[in-house]
């Protein structure tokens, strides 16, 4: 079988000097295709992802982009190598226009930036509308808009979101989810973490379910949806 | 007449002083809210840093004044200034590279580095009064006054007399040029936007690839420039006392905090609240309301709240009143 996209291969780490969170957790995306990670609180969804996204140190284990071991690399230089990341909270710049929110995130990049910036208008029509305003005086469910359409103004081959719907009402998140969809139509891998586990695991071409750390199943969303333990356990039956 | 010549005394006296004094202000306040927002600590170093700044542009002023180099009706001091500006910038880098940077790779604290600024400001201090000396140095030279209150009572033929100082004419334009530049700057320039973003979300600005280092090293070129400016503007319009620059820590900080710390906009405001309120509550009004009241009211005392030794108190009253009940500042900064 090929390598996935991204994998993080048997992750095993922690915060600085704490203890460890992970325990040979394995994390993988496949091109163009949606991964999702749930699991109860606290079970290390998060720092997979960051873990992934070189935001903690990973003390055994891999994590590798399309064959290439990125484990050492810095977060930033992780952007460089196309990885796109939306974090849960303080993801956008609040006192800056929605268009400068997009600028910024395109600050890597040295070419024209218009044809990606009409891509994430088209994408959210309502942050052209809503172009010249402060994204600190939009709605929740614009401000994450605007928080992914920075993420892809790097115009990345994979994009992370940290749980992309807390805090939003359900029709807002069934809108976002619509979206991400259409993201990864374009051909970007999406790796989510969702609290929101039932919906999430519906769009989910492949769905991971953390248990402390560990992997406790791993499958098609659909698998996972069907599979009488996860329900029991995560999804209210 | 009465009200016309009420008028004129309350410009010559309040309006005119205020205005430039609030520019000056206003760009020292600008200086302190850019290190705050993007280095995030209050910069206790910011008022030894002007005076540094003005030092070496003073020196440079003598310089050529001893050469014959002059600028007619303006003072030789302008032409200085790029030279201060210069020796301030290597001053604050060099002060990042060997202090500064080394706390910031430790993630030290805000109250750390206020106190580290502190000890800067003491060895700037020393430094100052080394090179230069304690004492008061006179360095404006050209025309003296745009307008003297006897020319302007000729003109006019009023009992009161306005007279407009040509240092407090370019202090006003000259504020108005750098404040308008830094807002180009700051809205409208790859730089400056990345600026705003590092300030805004620090986290997020890393994540977008913005470069730290580098923003950090603009910040500190602005600081020079708007510190030296506003220095050299201040020796021009009263002298220059390193000790007094010392003193203008407080009115700065005070803008700075009322406008709303790490705001821009709210430290331009800050400035004028801060000087219009220290000229106005140390102003004798006897005067001015002599001309406004019918002679029955005339007041008897000098009518002046507080004498101007106070007046650094007027600062820190309007901080602390400021501090309690808009703890945010007047223009939505960050609280302390």
């Amino acid at each position: 079988m090929a390598e996935p996209f991204l994998i993080g291969d048997a992750m095993t780490g922690g915060y600085g000097a704490g203890p460890d969170i992970l325990h040979g957790c394995t994390i993988a995306v496949e091109r163009g295709e949606i991964a999702v990670i749930v699991g109860p609180n606290g079970a290390g969804k998060s720092t997979a992802m960051k873990a992934v996204f070189g935001m903690l140190d990973v003390r055994q284990g891999a994590v590798r982009l399309d064959g290439d071991d990125i484990t050492a690399l810095t977060p930033q230089a992780r952007v460089q190598q196309g990885m796109g990341f939306v974090p849960q909270v303080a993801n956008i710049f609040t006192s800056m226009t929605v268009e400068e929110n997009l600028e910024m995130g395109a600050f890597i990049r040295t070419d024209d930036i218009s044809d990606t910036m009409e891509q994430v208008f088209t994408l959210f029509p309502i942050l052209r509308e809503k172009r010249a305003q402060a994204a600190g005086e939009l709605s929740g469910g614009q401000r994450q808009q605007v928080a992914v359409g920075r993420a892809l103004m790097t115009q990345p081959k994979l994009l992370m979101l940290d749980e992309p719907t807390a805090g939003v009402s359900p029709i807002v998140m069934d809108e976002l989810f619509d979206r991400i969809i259409e993201v990864a139509r374009t051909g970007i891998s999406i790796l989510m973490v969702e609290q929101n586990a039932r919906q999430a695991l519906e769009i989910a071409d492949k769905g991971y379910v953390l248990v402390q750390g560990r992997n406790a199943h791993t499958g098609t969303g659909k698998e996972l949806l069907a599979d009488p333990d996860v329900r029991r356990s995560f999804l209210g039956g | 007449m009465d009200f016309l010549n009420g008028i004129v005394a309350l410009a010559n006296f309040v309006l005119i002083p205020a205005v430039a004094y609030g520019s000056q202000l206003a760009l020292g306040a600008l200086g302190v809210t850019l290190i705050y927002g993007i280095l995030r600590f209050s910069n206790f170093a910011h008022g030894d840093t002007m005076a540094m700044g003005t030092m070496f542009a003073v020196l440079v002023t003598w310089g050529l004044q001893a050469m014959g180099v002059g600028l007619g009706p303006f003072p030789t001091a302008l032409l200085a200034i790029p030279f201060g500006i210069a020796g301030a910038a290597a001053l604050v880098l060099l002060t990042d590279k060997y202090v500064y940077s080394f706390y910031r790779a430790q993630k030290a604290k805000p109250v750390i580095l206020v106190i580290v600024s502190m000890g800067v400001m003491f060895i700037y201090n020393g430094l100052t009064r080394i090179v230069i000396g304690p004492d008061d140095q006179r360095f404006a030279d050209g025309e003296r006054f745009v307008i003297s209150a006897r020319e302007f009572r000729e003109i006019t033929g009023l009992a009161e007399g306005l007279a407009l100082r040509t240092s407090q004419v370019i202090t006003v334009i000259t504020a108005v040029v750098v404040v308008a530049a830094l807002f180009w700057f700051l809205n409208k320039t790859r730089t400056g936007k990345s600026m705003r973003a590092f300030s805004d979300n620090e986290d997020l600005a890393l994540l977008s690839g913005i470069n730290p280092e580098r923003v950090v090293l603009v910040t500190w070129l602005i600081v020079a420039t708007l510190a030296t400016v506003a220095g050299v503007l201040y020796g021009l319009d009263k002298s220059f006392k390193p000790f007094t620059y010392f003193q203008l820590l407080l009115p700065i900080f005070a803008a700075a905090i009322v406008g709303g710390l790490g705001n821009p906009l709210g430290a331009i405001a800050g400035g004028f609240v801060i000087a219009f309120s220290e000229v106005g509550i140390t102003y004798a009004w006897k005067k001015v309301l002599t001309y406004f009241m019918p002679p029955a009211l005339e007041p008897e005392g000098l009518v002046q709240i507080l004498s101007t030794e106070y007046k650094f108190a007027v600062s820190f009253v309007i901080l602390v009143i400021v501090l309690l009940f808009r703890p945010t500042g007047l223009f939505r900064g960050k609280a302390l």
